[in-house]
């Protein structure tokens, strides 16, 4: 009556599982594709906001050194989280940082959250909408792109930078850039 | 240096761990009895290891030594004493300890207690303890140290994610931890029954304790971290069917169908084959659990590590674990012979259909978790799954069990006429009616789940009085006659009279909840008043304060209904010093018939701040059933057979519960 088949079943089903497991392991969970990796920077020429310098940002800032840029928006909680990093990023000077601050509807809420909880950016331009944050091709906010010396982007971070991502990813990978633009 | 004596204790404990899980072994094989009685020594001398290693991480806590990198970033300290403890448990390290600490104690109280076992059973139950043990401790020391140093100390730590810091949260993951590890020990047993190649009355009597305890403290910790959600994140839901609640989840499912198909172990001689097959699944369920969020391969909002080389090191431990024993399984399963027969219609075919529904559930919410991986793997892209599946494939597997779990205890063992039951539940059927039409006259415009909801609970909850009123012969005989039997009534059979209650309020609870929730959010100048469910709450302003470490805002409400004051209100908004995120502490007034639940959020440009108000009808029942339910638990383990241990011969069918 009990065949031997039926007390193999569950091993079966419990291998399926597991080379499945084995397969999603070497996907990185945080990494979307980003079609931008490797193109050139979108162009685009975004308004200063207020309260700030008068300069605004624009893909011709980028060729030069290589920097992160940053999107945002005082509405995004997300955002908060991240800052506080970004801040030790900018007090440390490790690189320049940009920012893009992304779908303001009241044009002082980004001022006043900059001046509320710190600057960490060079250069902000304002994308109330969302002029570069389609070009970029941004799914949400942060989003953050490190972008080489000759305007290329390397790296798309989808979500908050984390001290792991940084140290395990962002900041080895700005050394390489760093190094290669050097020689070259 | 309390770093170092931490970590030479861990590598001392996978030494002995593995004495433990070899010498035993081979002696119960051989019958070497020396060798067979090491495994008790080494038990406890393990025990007392994890013991030391646990110790000195706390300590290194409470001191707040930033040396330890495992400190650095989970500590801070400005942080209250007793987040600095719960700070141990809260990571990925740390978390693990307790893990390693639980088993070692479950370990060596079979080793001090279990003296009534026979020698050979309990050498070898120790030594897949001790095999499971060592599979732990390699993890830890090779890819997760928590007494890892670091060259230069900060002053100061990262501290811990402020969500965590929380009374609810501190008690979460070690009560989890205890039913995780506690269904260790029906694995264990499990697997030695296997390698002895019988399962008997006398063995089920040892599972079912263990697998009880761990029922009660992962039912337990379950209620525990839906209430912390209620409470603590503010959106007044209770349950998200997030990957880290699953993964608590499969376990409670797959060990409350062992549970049950272990009494019938116990008390009929069949069903052998699937009690070990499940004991295995609940196990393989938890260490599932341990590691599905920690590992990478999911990430969801609870999610601590992500880090691939664990990752590995997590897959082949459940590969060698899981497959290793789902193979021994197939090799000897076959060999366990049944006695008992029974027909379809019989307590037995009522245990029977519960363990199918229990494990269908595990295995819909076990697909449910892992589809998203899945359909990556196969490179379908990334999606999610979310609570319309698990809604729609969930209830529908738990309507019939509740219909079929009132009827259940009515049945006897073996044979039996469905006709008599049912007749014994007509007062429960027309309650049910009344309810459910009571329900549909006053929610009319509710959804109609609602109705069958608290149907079935009506249903569950007169169908369980019923019995223990037949049980007890109340109305039939003198009363003094019944009180008497109330007096002899076994603990055991007044758990499952609990146990089943317990389920009736919480589907109850949780129905309401479900269907009926009333939410208001809006923009609240001071002296606002908003009305929700009959309640209304006048916002009489905020004012900002200072925790210990983080800063407040607190934004006080009177709530009246039909003019008379009911309660103030204080909601809070905190933002944490260190890592400036914020959280909230809802305001929560519970009441019999539902909890008024308060949020505040932020402040708008115009000096408002932003609101949101809740109506949470009889959710608080759903907490009180899970709370009955591990009284339920507990009672049934205090029960005299338990103590007594297993009889030598099965007695003639006794039917101490029919």
């Amino acid at each position: 009556m009990k065949s031997r088949l039926m007390f193999l079943l569950p091993l079966a089903v419990f291998l399926v599982i597991a080379g499945y497991f084995a397969k999603g392991l070497q996907l990185d969970p945080r990494r979307l594709p980003s079609m931008l990796d490797g193109q050139p920077v979108p162009e685009f020429v975004l308004e200063p906001i207020e309260n700030r310098d008068q300069r605004g940002f624009a893909s011709a800032d980028l060729p030069g050194d290589v920097s992160l840029v940053n999107v945002w928006g005082s509405w995004c909680v997300a955002c908060r989280v991240e800052h506080p990093f970004l801040m030790q990023v900018k007090e440390r000077n490790l690189i320049p940082i940009h920012g893009i601050d992304w779908r303001e509807v009241n044009r002082s809420a980004g001022p006043t959250w900059l001046k509320k909880f710190g600057d960490p950016y060079s250069l902000v331009g304002d994308d109330p909408v969302s002029r570069a944050a389609i070009a970029f091709g941004v799914t949400g906010a942060p989003e953050t792109f490190l972008v080489d010396g000759l305007g290329v982007i390397r790296y798309k971070q989808v979500g908050p930078i984390t001290p792991e991502i940084w140290d395990q990813v962002i900041w080895p990978l700005i050394g390489e850039l760093r190094r290669k633009g050097g020689s070259g | 240096m309390t770093a170092e004596i931490g970590h030479f204790a861990l590598i001392l404990a996978l030494g002995v761990a593995i004495v433990q899980c070899s010498v035993p072994l081979i002696g119960a094989h051989r019958h070497y009895v020396p060798w067979m009685a090491l495994a008790r020594p080494t038990a406890i001398v393990q025990f007392v290891l994890v013991a030391v290693a646990f110790a000195c991480l706390t300590n290194l806590y409470v001191t707040s030594d930033f040396s330890v990198l495992n400190v650095i970033q989970n500590s801070h300290t400005d942080k209250p004493l007793l987040y600095k403890i719960s700070g141990v448990w809260g990571n990925h390290e740390g978390s693990l300890l307790l893990w390693v600490l639980i088993l070692s104690l479950f370990g060596s109280a079979v080793a001090m207690f279990g003296t009534n076992l026979p020698p050979g059973l309990r050498a070898r139950v120790l030594s897949v303890q001790a095999m499971i043990a060592v599979g732990f401790y390699l993890f830890m020391l090779l890819t997760s140290n928590p007494f890892e140093r670091v060259a230069v100390a900060p002053p100061n730590g990262n501290s811990l994610n402020p969500l965590l810091q929380d009374p609810g949260l501190a008690f979460h993951p070690p009560m989890l931890y205890l039913g995780y590890v506690g269904f260790s020990m029906a694995f264990s047993f499990a697997i030695a029954a296997l390698i002895e190649g019988r399962v008997d009355a006398a063995w089920a009597r040892w599972v079912r304790p263990w697998t009880l305890a761990a029922w009660c403290f992962l039912t337990g910790g379950i209620a525990l971290g839906s209430w912390w959600a209620y409470y603590e994140l503010g959106w007044g839901g209770w349950w998200y069917w997030d990957p880290v609640e699953n993964a608590s989840f499969m376990p409670w499912l797959a060990g409350t169908a062992l549970l049950h198909s272990a009494t019938v172990v116990e008390k009929r001689d069949t069903l052998k084959g699937w009690t070990v097959l499940l004991a295995i699944i609940t196990f393989s369920l938890s260490l599932l659990g341990t590691f599905l969020v920690r590992s990478g391969v999911l990430t969801s909002v609870h999610a601590f590590a992500t880090d691939p080389a664990r990752g590995v090191f997590i897959l082949v431990l459940l590969v060698i674990v899981i497959g290793g024993s789902l193979a021994l399984f197939a090799w000897r399963g076959p060999q366990l012979r049944s006695t008992g027969l029974f027909q379809p219609i019989s307590r037995e075919g009522a245990l029977l259909f519960n363990n199918l529904v229990m494990a269908t559930s595990a295995a819909a919410v076990l697909l449910g978790t892992l589809y998203p991986l899945l359909l990556d793997a196969i490179g379908g892209g990334k999606v999610s799954v979310g609570p319309p599946f698990f809604n729609s494939v969930f209830i529908p597997l738990m309507v019939p069990m509740i219909v079929a779990m009132a009827v259940g205890p009515f049945l006897n063992w073996k044979r039996a006429d469905l006709m008599p039951a049912l007749v014994r539940l007509r007062i429960a059927f027309f309650l049910t009616l009344a309810v459910a039409a009571a329900t549909w006259t006053v929610m009319s415009d509710g959804p109609i789940m609602g109705v069958v909801g608290m149907g079935l609970a009506t249903w569950l909850l007169v169908g369980v009085l019923t019995e223990f009123a037949e049980r007890l012969r109340l109305f039939r005989e003198p009363l003094s006659s019944s009180l008497s039997r109330l007096n002899r009534m076994p603990r055991a059979t007044w758990g499952m009279t609990m146990g089943h209650l317990g389920l009736a309020i919480a589907v109850a609870g949780m129905t309401a909840a479900g269907a009926w929730k009333t939410e208001s959010i809006q923009v609240m100048q001071p002296g606002d008043t908003v009305t929700v469910a009959g309640y209304d709450y006048t916002f009489e302003g905020a004012r900002t304060g200072r925790g210990p470490n983080y800063s407040l805002v607190t934004g006080s409400f009177v709530v009246h209904r039909d003019g008379r004051e009911v309660v103030r209100l204080r909601a809070e908004k905190r933002a944490y010093d260190v890592s400036n995120q914020p959280t909230t502490e809802a305001a929560i007034h519970p009441t019999f018939l539902g909890d008024l639940y308060v949020v505040i959020g932020d402040q708008d440009s115009s000096g408002g701040f932003v609101t949101r108000i809740y109506f949470n009808p009889l959710v608080a029942w759903m907490w009180a059933g899970a709370l009955i339910m591990v009284f339920g638990g507990l009672l049934s383990l205090s029960d005299r057979r338990h103590r007594v241990g297993a009889p030598k011969r099965r007695a003639a069918p006794s039917m101490a519960s029919a």
